[in-house]
C-alpha cells in the first residue's frame, strides 16, 4: 500500500513526463531543422574550405580571420579587410537608420490607432495586419515598380515638370533603405500598438491638469509608459534588418552589398563555406547581443512600473 | 467517541496537505480527521483560506493528500484518479461545458459510465424534472441565467448517482432572494435522493440553517464538528464563537469541574453555572462566552453590573450595548415586544442576568 | 478655447495617414499594372487579364505555385500538431523544471535571423544528401515545418490560456479518463485557435523566400523563388498578375484568421 506521499509524488512525475512526451515532436522538428543546424555551422567555421564549395575536415582558424582581417598576399602581414568592414558597417548602419525611420513613423502611427474609438479601432489594426502578412517580396517588388526610372514617382515629377530627366532612386543605399522602411514599418507599429492600447489615459488627464505641455506630456508620461512597446517593435525590426536578404537584393541590385549578400556569395562563387559560416555566427553574435540589451532593458523598464 | 449509528460515508483520517518546499512550505490542511456520516447534509465552515475548499478538492480526487488517508465507505481512494471517484462536484463557478446542450451536460457522466442512450434519456428527463429544468433542455448552457446554470450544475452531479455530492460554495454567486430558495431547494433535494451532501461555505448563516452537522474550520484545522445547536451553544473555542453569530466574551476564574460542567467566577464577582468546553485545561484566566440573546437586562441586580454605553435599533430586536464595571464590553440582545423603545437609556446604569445554561467555558 | 482632446498630438494624425497611404500605395499601384495592358508601366494601355492569362499558361509558375502549396500544407498541419502537443504540455501549469528551457526552444526560430538559419540548413542537408542521396522535397517540407512552429504555437498557447481548467476538473469529475476529456472538451474548445494557427503557419511558410532559397536544389522553385529569379533579370508585367493572386490569397487567408480569433465562443 502506497503512501499518501508515495502517491502524490508518483502523480506529479507522471505529469512531468506526459508533458516532456507531448513537446517532444516540436522539440525534435525544431532541433534537428532549426537550432542542431546552427551547431554545425559553428563546426563549419573552424574547418577548411574545399577546391569545389563544401569542406575539408581539417581544422582552421583562417575563416575567423578573415571575417575582419585579410592577408596580405605577399608578405603574409594581417591588416583590415576593409571590404568586409565596410560591408558590416553598412549593414549595421542600415540596420540602425531603418529602426530609427520605422519608429519615428510607427510611434505616431500606433498613437493614432490606439485613439480611435473602440469600434474603429479594429479597423485599423485589420489594416495594417494585411500588409504585415504580405509576402516580403512582393511587398519590395512593388516598392521597386514605384521608385525605378519609369516608376510612379518619376513619372509623375516629370509630368509635373519638377525634373526634366528621372532620378536614379533603385540600385541606391537610399532605396534600400525606402524599401526596408517600408517593409518593416508594420512590424514596428503593432508592438507600440500593443503598449499604447494599455495605456490609461486619464494619466495624461492628470498631466495636463497639472500644467503639461502637449511635448512634455509626450515626453514625460506616454513615451515611457509605452517604452517596453518601442522596445519590442525596435528589436523585431534590428533583427530581421541586419540580416536582410530579400529586399537589399532586389532594390540593392547587388550593387552595395550587404552582410546577408556577402555570406550568399561565400556560398556561391566564393566557395568558402567556411567563412560564410563564420558570417553567419557573427550575424548572430551581433543579434545575440541586441538581445540581450533589450532582455535588460525590458527589465528596467518593468522595475520602474512596479 | 461514542459510536455513532449508521455507516460512515466518508472518512478521512489525519490528512496533511502541503504546498511548496523547504522554508516556504505551507499547510493548507494541518492533520485534519472527521467522519461523516452517510446520508446527512455536512457541512465545511470557515473563513477563505482555512483549507476547506483544498479538503473538498481532496476528497473529490484533484488533489493528492501529502500525508493520512481518506476513506469511501471504507476503501481508501488515496490513489483512485477523480474519474474513478463515485464523487460527484458541484463547482463554484459551476463549470458547465459550454459547447453542449443543457441536456447533453447532464448526460456527460452517464455518457461517460457507458450507459445506454436510452438510460442516459430517462435519467436526464427526470434530472430535468427535479430541478424544474425541462423547458430549456436543449438551450446551450451559455444561454441561461446564474440561478438556472446553478441548477443545471446540481442536475449533472446528481445524474450519475454518486454515493458522496461535493458542493463547492455553489450559492455565493446568487443574489439574496434566489439564494435563499436555493438553501430550501438543495435540503429538499438531499432529503429526496438520500445523498451524502458534502457542502463547503464560509456564510454561517447558510451553514446553521442548512447543515446536519457542521465541521468549522480555520488555518488548515478543524476546530469543532457538531450540529448547528452544539456549534452555537456550546463553542469549543475563540474562533467558532466568534466566527458565528454575535458573542459576548468574559473572564473567569474555573472551578469544581465535573461531568463537563464547572462555577466559573467572573469579574463581578457573581458565581456562575458554566459547561465547559472538551479538552478544557484549568488555568487562570479562561474565557467564558454567552449569547447576547441569553442575557437579560433589568435596572437593578445581576451577575453583571455596568453602564448602557449604546443602543442600536434593528428592527426585530435591539442590541444595547453595555460598559461593564469590570471594564469589559457586553451586548444584550433584546426582541422588541413594545413599540416605544426598549426601556433603556444611554447612561443608564443597569444590571445583567446570564440565563440558565447559557455560558460556556472555552478551551482556549 | 476649442474643444481640448487630451488624445491630441500635433502632427501625429497626419504622419498616421500618410504611413497608411504610403503603406497601401505601391500594393494599389501593383494590382493596377496587373490589369494594365500595356507592357511599359509607366503608361496605361487599357484594361486587361492578358498577364493573368500568360501567367496561367506558364508552365514554370504553375508548377513552382503547387510546390508552394504541397509543402505549405503539408508543413502547415505537421507544425500545427506538434505546436498543439507543445502547447497542451507548456501551457496552464505551475512552472516545472524544463520549462523555461522548451519555452525558449519553441520561439527559437524566431530570433534567428532567416539567413543564418538558411546556411545553417544548407550546410547540415547538403550533408545528409551526400549521405544518403535523397534531394526531393522532404528538405523543404522540414525546414518549412521548423520554422512553422512558432507560428502555430501563439494562438493556440493564448486560447489555451484563456481555457478555464475547470471545465477539465468538471469532466474528470464526471467519470472521463484523460483522452475523453481531451477529446470531449479541450479539442473542442481549442479548435478554432489550433485553425488559426494552422492558417498562419500556411502563410508564413508561402511566404517564405530566404531560406527556402537557400536550401532548395535545382528545380524546387516555390512561387517566391521563382518570383525572386524573375525580378533579379528583369521586369515583367506577369509579375504583377502573379503578385496580385497571392495578395488576394493572403489577404483572404488573413481575414479568416482575424475573423476566427474575433470570434469568442
Amino acid at each position: 500500500m502506497a503512501t499518501a506521499e508515495e502517491i502524490a509524488k508518483e502523480a506529479e512525475r507522471r505529469d512531468v513526463r506526459t508533458r516532456w512526451l507531448l513537446s517532444a515532436p516540436a522539440l525534435i522538428i525544431i532541433l534537428l531543422a532549426a537550432t542542431g543546424p546552427l551547431l554545425i555551422v559553428l563546426v563549419y567555421s573552424l574547418l577548411t574550405p574545399g577546391p569545389y564549395g563544401d569542406v575539408k575536415w581539417q581544422f582552421s582558424p583562417d575563416a575567423w580571420v578573415s571575417v575582419f582581417m585579410e592577408r596580405d598576399i605577399f608578405d603574409d602581414t594581417l591588416s583590415l579587410a576593409a571590404a568586409h568592414v565596410t560591408i558590416f558597417w553598412r549593414s549595421i548602419k542600415l540596420a540602425i537608420v531603418t529602426t530609427i525611420a520605422t519608429l519615428a513613423l510607427g510611434f505616431p502611427t500606433a498613437y493614432f490607432m490606439a485613439t480611435r474609438s473602440e469600434k474603429t479601432r479594429d479597423i485599423w489594426l485589420f489594416l495594417i495586419t494585411i500588409p504585415f502578412w504580405t509576402n516580403l517580396l512582393i511587398r519590395t517588388f512593388a516598392v521597386l515598380q514605384i521608385i525605378r526610372n519609369e516608376g510612379i514617382v518619376n513619372t509623375i515629377l516629370i509630368k509635373l515638370g519638377i525634373i526634366s530627366a528621372p532620378i536614379q532612386i533603385l540600385f541606391t543605399d537610399t532605396a534600400i533603405l525606402i524599401g526596408m522602411a517600408y517593409v518593416y514599418l508594420p512590424l514596428m507599429v503593432l508592438p507600440i500598438y500593443a503598449s499604447m492600447e494599455k495605456l490609461d489615459f486619464r494619466l495624461v488627464e492628470a498631466g495636463y491638469d497639472l500644467y503639461a505641455s502637449r511635448f512634455q506630456v509626450l515626453r514625460r508620461i506616454i513615451f515611457p509608459l509605452v517604452r517596453p512597446g518601442v522596445i519590442a517593435g525596435s528589436i523585431l525590426v534590428f533583427i530581421p534588418a541586419i540580416g536582410a536578404y530579400v529586399t537589399p537584393s532586389v532594390l540593392g541590385g547587388g550593387k552595395n552589398m550587404m552582410l546577408s549578400n556577402l555570406i550568399e556569395l561565400q556560398f556561391g562563387q566564393g566557395r568558402n563555406w567556411p567563412l560564410g559560416s563564420a558570417l553567419s555566427i557573427t550575424v548572430m553574435i551581433i543579434v545575440m547581443v541586441a538581445l540581450l540589451a533589450y532582455v535588460r532593458n525590458a527589465g528596467r523598464a518593468e522595475v520602474r512600473h512596479g | 467517541m461514542p459510536e455513532q449509528p449508521g455507516k460512515n460515508a466518508i472518512e478521512v483520517r489525519g490528512v496533511r496537505k502541503v504546498f511548496g518546499t523547504g522554508e516556504h512550505q505551507v499547510a493548507a490542511l494541518d492533520t485534519v480527521s472527521v467522519s461523516i456520516r452517510e446520508n446527512e447534509f455536512f457541512t465545511l465552515l470557515g473563513p477563505s483560506g482555512c483549507g476547506k475548499t483544498t479538503l473538498l478538492r481532496l476528497i473529490a480526487g484533484f488533489d493528492f493528500p501529502s500525508a493520512g488517508e481518506i476513506l469511501l465507505y471504507g476503501q481508501d481512494i488515496a490513489p483512485l484518479p477523480p474519474f474513478k471517484r463515485p464523487v460527484n462536484t458541484v463547482f463554484q463557478s459551476y463549470a458547465l461545458f459550454p459547447h453542449m446542450t443543457v441536456a447533453e451536460n447532464i448526460g456527460f457522466g452517464l455518457e461517460m459510465l457507458g450507459k445506454p442512450k436510452a438510460e442516459i434519456k430517462a435519467r436526464v428527463g427526470e434530472m430535468l424534472k427535479l430541478v424544474k429544468m425541462e423547458a430549456l433542455a436543449g438551450r446551450r448552457t451559455s444561454q441561461i441565467s446564474g440561478g438556472q446554470q446553478q441548477r443545471v450544475a446540481l442536475a449533472r452531479a446528481l445524474a450519475p448517482q454518486p454515493k458522496v455530492l461535493l458542493l463547492d460554495e455553489p450559492l455565493s454567486a446568487l443574489d439574496y432572494k434566489l439564494r435563499k430558495e436555493m438553501q430550501i431547494e438543495l435540503k429538499r433535494l438531499q432529503h429526496e435522493t438520500g445523498i451524502t451532501f458534502i457542502f463547503v461555505t464560509h456564510d454561517q448563516e447558510e451553514a446553521l440553517t442548512m447543515s446536519d452537522r457542521i465541521a468549522v474550520m480555520s488555518s488548515g484545522k478543524i476546530l469543532q464538528v457538531g450540529t448547528p445547536w452544539d456549534i452555537y451553544d456550546k463553542p469549543a473555542e475563540r474562533f467558532v464563537a466568534d466566527f458565528i453569530g454575535e458573542t459576548n466574551f468574559l473572564t473567569a476564574a474555573i472551578s469544581g469541574i465535573a461531568n463537563g460542567k464547572a462555577r466559573a467566577t467572573l469579574k463581578s464577582g457573581a458565581t456562575i453555572e458554566a459547561t465547559v468546553a472538551e479538552g478544557f485545561q484549568p488555568k487562570d484566566n479562561a474565557t467564558v462566552v454567552v449569547r447576547p440573546e441569553h442575557a437579560k437586562l433589568s435596572n437593578g441586580k445581576g451577575d453583571l453590573a455596568g453602564t448602557v454605553e449604546n443602543i442600536v435599533y434593528f428592527g426585530t430586536d435591539t442590541h444595547i450595548h453595555v460598559q461593564l464595571d469590570s471594564g469589559e464590553a457586553f451586548t444584550v440582545r433584546q426582541q422588541n415586544t413594545r413599540s416605544a423603545g426598549c426601556g433603556f437609556e444611554r447612561g443608564d446604569k443597569v444590571g445583567i442576568m446570564i440565563g440558565n445554561d447559557a455560558a460556556q467555558v472555552l478551551r482556549d | 478655447m476649442a474643444n481640448f482632446s487630451i488624445k491630441h498630438q500635433p502632427g501625429f494624425t497626419a504622419i498616421a495617414a500618410t504611413c497608411f497611404v504610403v503603406l497601401y500605395l505601391p500594393i494599389i499601384v501593383l494590382v493596377f499594372y496587373a490589369f494594365n495592358a500595356a507592357t511599359s508601366t509607366s503608361e496605361w494601355g487599357g484594361f486587361s487579364l492578358k498577364w493573368f492569362q500568360s501567367a496561367w499558361q506558364n508552365t514554370q509558375v504553375i508548377d513552382a505555385t503547387l510546390r508552394s502549396f504541397q509543402i505549405g500544407s503539408v508543413a502547415a498541419v505537421l507544425s500545427t500538431i506538434a505546436a498543439t502537443m507543445a502547447a497542451l504540455a507548456t501551457t496552464r501549469t505551475a512552472p516545472y523544471p524544463g520549462l523555461t528551457f522548451k519555452y525558449a526552444a519553441i520561439n527559437q526560430p524566431l530570433m534567428v535571423p532567416e539567413i543564418v538559419t538558411g546556411v545553417a540548413l544548407l550546410i547540415f542537408f547538403s550533408r545528409i544528401k551526400i549521405f544518403t542521396g535523397y534531394s526531393g522535397l522532404g528538405y523543404l517540407i522540414a525546414a518549412h515545418t521548423a520554422f512553422c512552429i512558432p507560428f502555430a504555437y501563439l494562438p493556440i498557447r493564448a486560447r489555451l490560456e484563456n481555457m478555464d481548467l475547470t471545465l477539465e476538473r468538471a469532466a474528470a469529475d464526471l467519470y472521463a479518463t484523460p483522452w475523453r476529456t481531451f477529446r470531449r472538451i479541450t479539442l473542442p474548445l481549442l479548435w478554432p485557435g489550433i485553425l488559426a494557427g494552422l492558417m498562419l503557419a500556411f502563410v508564413i511558410s508561402l511566404d517564405d523566400v530566404v531560406i527556402t532559397e537557400f536550401v532548395k536544389s535545382g528545380g524546387q522553385d516555390t512561387l517566391p523563388t521563382y518570383m525572386l529569379g524573375q525580378i533579379r533579370r528583369g521586369i515583367t508585367p506577369e509579375i504583377n498578375a502573379i503578385s496580385t493572386v497571392f495578395l488576394l490569397l493572403s489577404v483572404a487567408i488573413v481575414t479568416l484568421f482575424f475573423f476566427i480569433s474575433r470570434k469568442r465562443d
